[in-house]
């Protein structure tokens, strides 16, 4: 990045955040969580696999800040651990849902012949509920990250197609679109020239909720037993196996459950604000909110 | 009309531009078909500059829109050069496209915001080939902004940044880059303010006079007309109803339709009466029976009810399609 589009970034950030204190604690939040998960062996106490039974159950203190686990396994470790998984998932779900779901919208509104078959696929799609999709689709595939960022990105793909399907179908009764075909531009060029660089905020709207709403299908899909694998050190995995020591060792459910609250907070907050920065209609009237 | 120097640049016959209106619910809508171009003909010759006028609705924007293929075309043939263009596939008019460009009217949606000035007009030179070295493209550009009278150091902003006659001259450089055979101008200069737009249609017209290409200007405005054109034609109703030299058609109007327009003229003149016109045109969903303008015609007679007119020659290039043409020269508009 030159130092001319490093100060522009910064300009556009200080627009987007300035006077909105919960959105930049919500940001601050997610920095920290983001450094955690890049630094995490550096950070952990721990290795947040290492099974101590004599420890196990441990109540947080000095040795153990989150305390154990009923393998003995340190939570504080684990926690950390569970941002890189909370990352991953995020990440992993927007890229699916905004290119499954932007390039179905997208050619759906473009080719209106084809996007009659496939916008109908993803009415039907949209029918269930989200959580109900996921648990469906999870149960035929196997439990693996790589299944549950494509599963709960196919989900969110539905939401994105339909927002893009009716942007682009504006979109391509500009005038500057004719323009571009005069000038002798095909459909790709069309499509990913002129079309898509004036879809790029409210994708980028888009993706912030959808790291959000994964954050929450990945924890209930764990929860259930139907997500990550049950060795991965995951927020939803830590909630799931902690349940039935909730009344001897209540802090197994308080941390992660604390973490993806405070997380899935914050990526509303962020994404609100980037929103309103976008979209001046849903200005909110609440100040600083 | 076999050599060259005499074959028109575009031969359009009894061109159609149809639209299928859709009303009603969602099984029992009902069809309705708007004949937006309805057996329009026109020759244009290298080099000459057609103005096509008439109301808004009566399909001057369409015939343009047609002959550069962003819509389809109903009926009719349209030869460009010698080839006729209307039923080529999208991919083998493609290399027409560079002959045929389009300046569009509102000059704030037809550039995209997202792009800069670089990247709009470069789009054409790289389709079509024109330039292959970045460095050449960037020259290509930087010659045809000075052409149109901006700073080639304008290439690396963004629409935003510029005002509307400064873009409509934008505009203006994205046709002139390809160096066009015809160009299509769609009321080029109606979305700007008055002082702007005799600086930007003088621009049109000493382009066109050196590059000597084609134009068909189209317009509702008859003084930015009388001002580029050599010879005129006036739609009624998706058809045109007369065409003429320039100086004949503004002295010696023959249609009343082209006479009700020239009389609607906004004019300083003490104790002038509007012109007087008997209402608004029909819907070309629905035209009326026979000539298109008899409901607001004083001259129409039975004839006018039922059976509708032919082009008339009346000599010197001036062709009239009402039933009255000919032999009602001498009366006042």
């Amino acid at each position: 990045m030159t130092p001319n589009a490093t100060v522009q970034w910064f300009a556009t950030g200080r627009r987007i955040f300035r006077g909105r204190w919960l959105a930049t604690l919500g940001l601050a939040w997610l920095v920290l969580v983001v450094l955690a998960a890049v630094f995490a062996p550096l950070i952990v106490p721990y290795d947040p696999l290492e099974i101590d039974p004599v420890a196990r159950l441990t109540e947080p203190g000095a040795a153990h800040f989150f305390g154990t686990d009923h393998f003995g396994r340190d939570t504080f470790s684990r926690s950390i651990y569970g941002a890189r998984m909370a990352i991953v998932i995020g990440l992993g779900s927007v890229v699916v849902a905004l290119l499954v779901g932007g390039l179905t919208g997208m050619i759906s509104a473009y080719f209106t012949r084809l996007g009659a078959f496939l916008m109908r696929v993803v009415d039907v799609l949209m029918a269930f509920p989200a959580l109900l999709l996921a648990l469906v689709l999870m149960t035929i595939l196997e439990r693996s990250v790589m299944n549950t960022v494509l599963v709960i990105g196919i989900v969110y793909a539905t939401t994105t197609a339909r927002i893009l399907f009716g942007m682009t179908l504006k979109l391509k009764n500009e005038v500057f679109i004719d323009a571009a075909v005069c000038s002798g531009a095909g459909h790709a060029s069309v499509l990913f020239r002129h079309i898509l660089p004036n879809l790029i905020s409210p994708l980028l709207v888009q993706a912030s909720f959808i790291f959000a709403f994964a954050q929450l299908q990945a924890a209930a899909l764990d929860f259930l037993g139907l997500g990550l694998p049950p060795e991965v050190p995951s927020w939803g995995n830590m909630l799931s196996e902690s349940r039935i020591y909730v009344t001897r060792a209540p802090w197994l459910l308080l941390f992660p459950g604390a973490l993806i609250i405070l997380s899935v907070f914050s990526m509303n907050l962020v994404g609100d604000a980037l929103r309103d920065s976008i979209d001046p209609r849903f200005k909110n009237d609440i100040k600083g909110v | 009309m076999t050599t060259d120097a005499e074959r028109p640049l575009l031969r359009v016959r009894d061109l159609k531009t149809h639209f299928t209106l859709k009303a009603g619910g969602l099984f029992s809508g009902t069809r309705k078909v708007l004949k937006a171009v309805d057996g329009v003909s026109f020759d244009l010759a290298p080099g000459e500059v057609l103005g096509i006028v008439g109301e808004s609705g009566c399909g001057k924007s369409t015939v343009g829109r047609t002959l550069t293929r962003l819509e389809d075309a109903t009926g009719g043939t349209a030869e460009f050069d010698g080839q006729e263009m209307l039923s080529l596939s999208k991919a083998d008019f493609r290399p027409l496209r560079r002959e045929i460009q389009m300046i569009f009217q509102d000059p704030f949606a037809s550039l995209n915001p997202r792009l800069t000035i670089e990247q709009t007009l470069s789009e054409p030179v790289r389709i079509h080939g024109l330039e292959t070295t970045r460095e050449a493209i960037r020259e290509r550009i930087a010659r045809t902004l000075t052409q149109v009278g901006l700073d080639p150091k304008v290439m690396s902003r963004h629409p935003h940044e510029f005002s509307g006659g400064q873009r409509q001259r934008i505009g203006i450089a994205r046709v002139m880059i390809v160096e066009p055979k015809l160009v299509i101008a769609d009321e080029a200069v109606s979305a700007l303010d008055v002082s702007i737009q005799a600086q930007v249609l003088n621009l049109i017209k000493d382009l066109q006079t050196e590059s000597g290409i084609s134009m068909l200007f189209i317009s509702h405005d008859l003084g930015v007309v009388r001002h580029i054109c050599d010879r005129v034609a006036v739609m009624y109703l998706g058809r045109i109803v007369e065409t003429a030299p320039r100086a004949t058609l503004f002295s010696a109007p023959s249609h009343p339709y082209t006479k009700l327009l020239l009389a609607s003229i906004p004019r300083i003149r003490p104790g002038r009466v509007a012109a007087e016109d008997r209402g608004e045109p029909a819907s070309a969903a629905a035209p009326p029976p026979g000539c298109p303008f008899h409901p607001r015609c004083g001259l129409a007679t039975d004839i006018c009810r039922s059976e509708r007119p032919l082009p008339v020659d009346l000599g010197n290039g001036q062709f009239s399609a009402c039933h009255h043409a000919g032999n009602q020269q001498g009366e006042a508009a």
